[in-house]
C-alpha cells in the first residue's frame, strides 16, 4: 500500500513534535460546525500526523457535519468511518498515537461514548504517567454534548463531570464559533490526551471574527462580559445564556461579569477567583445536573480561595437531577435568563446595609 | 528462517473454521509431529534458543513466586507452564515488531529484553511499568481484560497508513475473550486487515472459572472466523508449534494478508496469582495430568533425542538461568525507593497549577513530619 504519511523522524517520539498553528482566512460569519470543521481541515493540512475517524465522519460528513468534506479533501487514509465501536475508537487511537499519530476522533452523542470510557479513564488519561512520560497520548475525542436541540433519549446527556474528574484528562468546551476553532486547534497540538466538548445547541451559532489559534491558551478562562457586581461563571451552551441574562440584569441595575471557564480540566484559579475577589458574589451555571456535578467542584474552589471577599454563597443554577427529559420538557430543565436572574436576586443584597450599619466597616 | 509467505497464508486461509484438533510439531513425549504441513519446523538453532530462554524464562517465574511469598512482590501471577506460548510469541516476533502483554506474560516481557527488575515494578508496587515501551516495542503490562488488544490494532494500523513493516501482537487470556474489547479488536483489526497477531493463551481458566462457564464456542480460535479473521489452534504447550504459528501469522501480516488469531492451548499450573487459593476451584490430579504436557520437558527430551544439547550446553544454561534469578533476588532485596514528588510529574505533559500546589503541600507536610 502508499504510504501518505510522513515517517516521524528516527528517534523523535510522538507529542513531542506539534505542528504549526496556522491562521486561517480574514472574517466572515461562521457557525460553530464550520470553524469546527475549518480547523479539522488547517490541523490535517498544517500536520500530516493528524487523523480523523469515528462513526459516519468519513463520507457524510458527520451527523453534524463537522467533518463534512474533509475525507473528499485529504483521503481515506487520514478521514475515515470506523465500524460501531466506540471503545475501538478509543482503543485504536490509543494505539495509533503511540505509533506516532495525532488521532482526532469523533463520539457521535455523549452517551454514546460512555462504551468507551473504560479506555478513557483507564489508559487515554494514565498512559503518559504509568509510563513515567515516556508514552505521551496526543489524541483529541471530540464529543457533542448537551440538549436545547429537540434531542431524544440518550442525545443530550452532559457528561464532563465524569471526564472532570479523572487526573490526566483535559476538558475544554468552547462558547463561539472562534473560540472553537482556537480550543481544537490548541487541543490538537496539545500534548495530552484532551475531551473537546461540544456544545449541541450553539453549532449553528453565528460568529464574524479571524479564526485564529492564537489568544487565550488552552488552560485558561476568559471574560465574556465585565461587571462589578456579580461574576457568572460558565461554561459551553450556557455562556450564551449566562450573556443574555446579564443585559437582562443591567436593566434591573446588577452590573454582571460572565467569566467563559473553556478549560473545565485543569481549572483556571486564577483568572476566576480574581474575578469573584473583586465583585463578592458569584453564581456557576451549567445545564448538567446539579447534584454532584461540575458546579459543585466550582463553588467549593471558589469558597476556599475567596471566602473573605464574598459578601453570600455561591449559588448554582443548574439541570434537574433526573435524566434529561423529552424535548416537550426540556425547558424546565436548563438553565433559563430567568432562572439566572432569580439566583442573582436571592444573593444577599439586602444583607448589606444591616452588615455595614453592624459592623461599621465600608465595602471594598 | 523465513518462510514463503503466500503459500503460508493459502494454507491459513484454508483453516476457516480452524480444525478440531490443535496443530503440534513436538509432542509430550518429544517426538516430532506432522502439523498437517501447516506449520513450517523451525531449525535447530531456532530450537536451542527457545529452551535456553524457556529454562531462564521458568527460572525467573519460580523465582518472582518466591519473591512474592516474601513479601518483596505484591502479588505476581506465574506464567508457569505457559513458557511455550511465553517465549515462542517473544523468539517469533522480528526487532520493529511491537508486544502488547498482560500481567501475565512477565517472562515474555523478560525474553523480549527488558531487564527483570524492570519487568516486576508493578508487581512490586511502583507507580509505573518499570520500562520505556520504546525501547523494546513492549507496551505496559495491561491488567485491564482485553483493553490491550485495541491499542495492538491501532498501533499496527497507524504502521499500515505510514507505511512501515511492523506487526502487533497482543497477548489475551481465555477469560479475556468474552470481554467486548476483544470482539471490538477482531472486527476493526479484520475491516482495517491490520497488521496484528491475537494470540489467545487458553490456560482453562480465569482465575477460578474454568472454561467451560467462560464460553460455548467450540473452540475459542472460532471467535475469530466470525470477523474474517483467520485462526489457528496450536499445542500451546509446544514451544515449536507457538513459534511457528507466530511467525507464520508475522509473514501473513507482513505480506499485506491482515490479522491472524492463534489459540493455544496450555495450562495454568500454578495459581492465578500469589494471592490465590486455586484449592478451592480445582483437583490436583488435573494438575498432575498437565504436569505430564509439561513444555520444557518435552523441548529438553526433543533436542537430546536429535543430539542438539547435551549436558554441558544444558548445564550452561542453567546457570545463567541461576544467574538472571539472582540479579532479580539482589534487585529487588532494596526496598523501592518512593518519592511522593514524582506522583505529580507525569500526569500531564506539564504539572498543572493544581498539582504543583498540592504537591507543595504533600511536600511541606513532610519536611513537619521529619522535623517532629
Ligand atoms: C476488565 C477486567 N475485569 C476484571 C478483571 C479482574 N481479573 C483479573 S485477571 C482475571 C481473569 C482473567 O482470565 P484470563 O483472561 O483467562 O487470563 P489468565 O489470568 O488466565 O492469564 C480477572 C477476572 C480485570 N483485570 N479486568
Ligand atoms: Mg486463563
Amino acid at each position: 500500500m502508499t504510504a501518505t504519511l510522513e515517517p516521524r523522524t528516527a528517534g523523535t517520539r510522538p507529542g513531542t513534535e506539534p505542528g504549526p498553528a496556522g491562521t486561517a482566512a480574514a472574517p466572515r460569519p461562521v457557525t460553530m460546525a464550520g470553524a469546527l470543521n475549518t480547523a479539522l481541515a488547517d490541523a490535517l493540512a498544517a500536520d500530516p500526523r493528524v487523523v480523523v475517524f469515528g462513526e459516519d465522519v468519513g463520507t457524510l460528513g458527520g451527523v453534524f457535519r463537522v467533518t463534512d468534506g474533509l475525507a473528499a479533501r485529504f483521503g481515506a487514509e487520514r478521514v475515515f468511518d470506523t465500524p460501531l465501536a466506540e471503545s475501538a475508537i478509543i482503543g485504536t487511537a490509543i494505539g495509533m498515537a503511540m505509533n506516532g499519530l495525532v488521532p482526532v476522533v469523533e463520539m457521535q452523542f455523549d452517551a454514546f461514548a460512555y462504551p468507551a470510557f473504560e479506555q478513557i479513564t483507564s489508559h487515554l488519561a494514565k498512559m503518559r504517567n504509568r509510563t513515567r512520560g515516556r508514552v505521551a497520548l496526543p489524541v483529541v475525542v471530540r464529543v457533542p454534548y448537551g440538549g436545547g436541540i429537540g434531542g431524544v433519549e440518550h442525545h443530550c446527556d452532559s457528561s464532563e463531570a465524569y471526564y472532570a474528574h479523572t487526573p490526566g484528562l483535559r476538558v475544554v468546551t468552547p462558547a463561539t464559533p472562534a473560540d472553537a476553532y482556537r480550543l481544537l486547534r490548541q487541543s490538537i497540538e496539545c500534548p495530552d490526551p484532551v475531551v473537546f466538548l461540544e456544545p449541541k445547541r450553539r453549532y449553528w451559532a453565528k460568529e464574524t471574527a479571524p479564526l485564529t489559534a492564537d489568544g487565550p491558551a488552552i488552560d485558561r478562562a476568559v471574560v465574556r462580559r465585565s461587571g462589578t457586581d456579580v461574576t457568572v461563571v460558565t461554561y459551553g451552551g450556557t455562556v450564551g445564556t449566562a450573556l443574555e441574562a446579564a443585559e437582562a440584569a443591567a436593566g434591573e441595575g446588577w452590573d454582571v461579569e460572565v467569566v467563559d471557564l473553556r478549560s473545565l480540566a485543569p481549572f483556571d484559579d486564577a483568572t476566576v477567583a480574581e474575578s469573584v475577589r473583586r465583585t463578592g458574589r458569584a453564581l456557576v451555571v451549567h445545564e448538567a445536573q446539579g447534584f454532584a456535578g461540575y458546579g459543585a467542584e466550582v463553588a467549593a474552589r471558589l469558597t476556599e480561595r475567596c471566602f473573605h471577599h464574598l459578601e453570600a454563597p455561591i449559588l448554582r443554577v443548574t439541570g434537574l437531577d433526573v435524566p434529561y427529559p423529552p424535548p416537550k420538557l426540556e425547558q424546565h430543565h436548563l438553565p433559563t435568563v430567568d432562572r439566572i436572574l432569580d439566583a442573582i436576586d436571592r444573593l444577599q443584597w439586602d444583607d448589606e446595609p444591616e452588615r455595614f450599619e453592624g459592623t461599621g466597616e465600608g465595602r471594598a | 528462517m523465513a518462510m514463503p509467505a503466500t503459500a503460508v497464508s493459502d494454507r491459513i486461509a484454508e483453516l476457516l473454521p480452524p480444525g478440531g484438533f490443535p496443530l503440534g510439531l513436538i509432542d509430550a513425549d518429544g517426538q516430532p509431529t506432522d502439523a498437517g504441513g501447516v506449520l513450517n519446523p523451525p531449525p535447530p538453532e531456532a530450537l536451542l534458543e527457545l529452551h535456553r530462554r524457556m529454562v531462564v524464562g521458568r527460572r525467573f517465574d519460580t523465582q518472582a513466586t518466591a519473591l512474592a511469598r516474601q513479601g518483596r512482590l505484591a502479588v505476581y501471577p506465574s506464567s508457569r507452564g505457559q513458557e511455550a506460548c511465553q517465549i515462542g510469541v517473544a523468539l517469533a516476533l522480528r526487532e520493529q515488531d511491537w508486544l502488547f502483554p498482560t500481567y501475565r506474560d512477565s517472562v515474555a516481557v523478560l525474553t523480549r529484553g527488558v531487564g527483570g527488575v524492570e519487568v516486576l515494578s508493578m508487581m512490586r508496587g511502583e507507580w509505573h511499568c518499570g520500562y520505556d515501551p520504546y525501547e523494546h516495542r513492549v507496551a505496559p503490562q495491561c491488567t485491564p481484560l482485553a483493553t490491550n488488544a485495541l491499542h495492538a490494532v491501532g498501533l499496527a494500523h497507524a504502521a499500515r497508513l505510514k507505511g512501515e513493516d511492523t506487526v502487533a501482537l497482543v497477548l489475551l487470556g481465555d477469560g479475556a475473550t468474552s470481554e467486548g474489547d476483544t470482539h471490538e479488536a477482531l472486527n476493526f483489526a479484520g475491516v482495517w486487515n491490520a497488521p496484528v497477531v491475537f494470540l489467545v493463551q487458553n490456560n482453562g481458566y480465569a482465575i477460578s472459572v474454568p472454561l467451560s462457564k467462560q464460553t460455548a464456542a467450540p473452540a475459542l480460535a472460532c471467535k475469530g472466523v466470525g470477523y474474517g479473521v483467520p485462526s489457528l489452534l496450536v499445542d500451546g504447550n509446544d514451544a515449536a508449534a507457538v513459534f511457528a504459528a507466530v511467525r507464520c501469522a508475522v509473514e501473513r501480516a507482513t505480506a499485506g494478508g491482515g490479522p491472524t488469531f492463534i489459540e493455544a492451548l496450555t495450562y495454568r499450573v500454578d495459581a492465578h496469582t500469589s494471592a490465590d487459593d486455586p484449592t478451592r476451584y480445582r483437583d490436583d490430579a488435573e494438575v498432575q495430568a498437565w504436569l505430564t504436557r509439561d513444555p520444557l520437558a518435552r523441548l529438553e527430551k526433543h533436542l537430546r533425542a536429535t543430539g542438539l544439547l547435551d549436558d554441558e550446553r544444558a548445564r550452561a544454561v542453567q546457570e545463567e538461568a541461576e544467574q538472571v534469578a539472582a540479579e532479580a533476588r539482589e534487585g529487588l532485596s532494596a526496598e523501592v525507593e518512593v518519592d511522593p514528588a514524582a506522583l505529580f510529574e507525569h500526569v500531564y505533559a506539564e504539572p498543572t497549577e493544581n498539582l504543583l500546589e498540592q504537591r507543595a503541600r504533600l511536600l511541606d507536610e513532610l519536611a513537619e513530619e521529619e522535623q517532629s
